[in-house]
């Protein structure tokens, strides 16, 4: 992602490229959202990966199902898990899922 | 040193037979597999079904491998699990290690087992006879017995 410095009527603001991910679900996460993936633009707002979690809540009644545990949902970025304090600069590949019950 | 995502059913016999075939390097062989349970509390169940994430399942199973070789002194090793609709008493998951002394083998296994329940991105459904679905919650003892080689790691160094 890159970042730069625009003035506009006097006033400094710094700009951010737009950054395009792809979030996955899976199991009751992907159950409750309705898909198993969707690309998405990263809100301006939103740093890391905890805060998309957040945002992705306020889409609608099926996010907000899905994300209504928050503290149970886990997280990878480009398929590692992370925590949500994670940041997603310039991640591609976002997932959200319970956690895991393989073996 | 593998790591494999299938639906197709496993010969733990077979697999065995492949790593140790023309090997005279191992001393011990210890070989894991997880079955699927019948019942869930006395509640008959009809299927079992494994969702995973395809890329990371890999990559992550590599990285617990990864992290087995490097704690013991294994030979070679092998991780197969299994995804899709599985029926009871059906294998899921096969662990097996070699080393050339018995101890790396017992323990690696386990440690392989306690890490892939904890970390490898797999998901299971339980299906009953009337039609209920129900996604397995993940359980306290298997963060512990994660744990656990955690704070041996600890104590080590």
């Amino acid at each position: 992602m890159s970042s730069g410095t625009m003035t506009i009527g006097g006033v400094s603001a710094t700009v951010r490229a737009e950054q395009r991910v792809t979030v996955r679900y899976f199991a009751w996460v992907r159950e409750r959202v309705g898909r198993a993936e969707e690309q998405i633009t990263v809100p301006a707002s939103v740093a890391t990966v905890g805060e998309l979690a957040r945002w992705l809540a306020t889409r609608g009644p099926e996010y907000a199902e899905a994300f209504r545990r928050a503290d149970v949902v886990r997280a990878a970025l480009d398929q590692v898990h992370v925590k949500p304090s994670a940041p997603l600069a310039g991640v591609r590949e976002v997932a959200f899922f319970p956690p895991v019950t393989g073996g | 040193m593998t790591v494999r995502v299938q639906q197709e059913p496993f010969d733990a016999t077979a697999e065995t037979e492949a790593l140790t075939r023309g090997r005279t390097d191992i001393g011990g062989v210890v070989t894991f597999t997880g079955l699927v349970r019948g019942d869930v509390d006395g509640r008959p169940l009809v299927s079992l079904t494994l969702e995973h994430y395809p890329g990371m399942t890999e990559a992550e199973l590599g990285r617990i491998e990864a992290e087995a070789r490097g704690r013991f002194d294994l030979v070679d090793c092998l991780v197969v699990h299994r995804s899709g609709e599985l029926t009871p008493g059906e294998g899921i998951v096969l662990v097996v290690t070699l080393s050339r002394h018995r101890q790396a083998a017992f323990e690696a296994a386990q440690f392989l087992m306690d890490f892939l329940k904890t970390r490898a991105p797999f998901w299971k459904k339980e299906t009953f006879a009337d039609g209920d679905g129900h996604w397995v919650d993940a359980r306290d003892g298997d963060s512990h017995a994660e744990a656990r080689w955690r704070g041996a790691l600890a104590t080590q160094k």
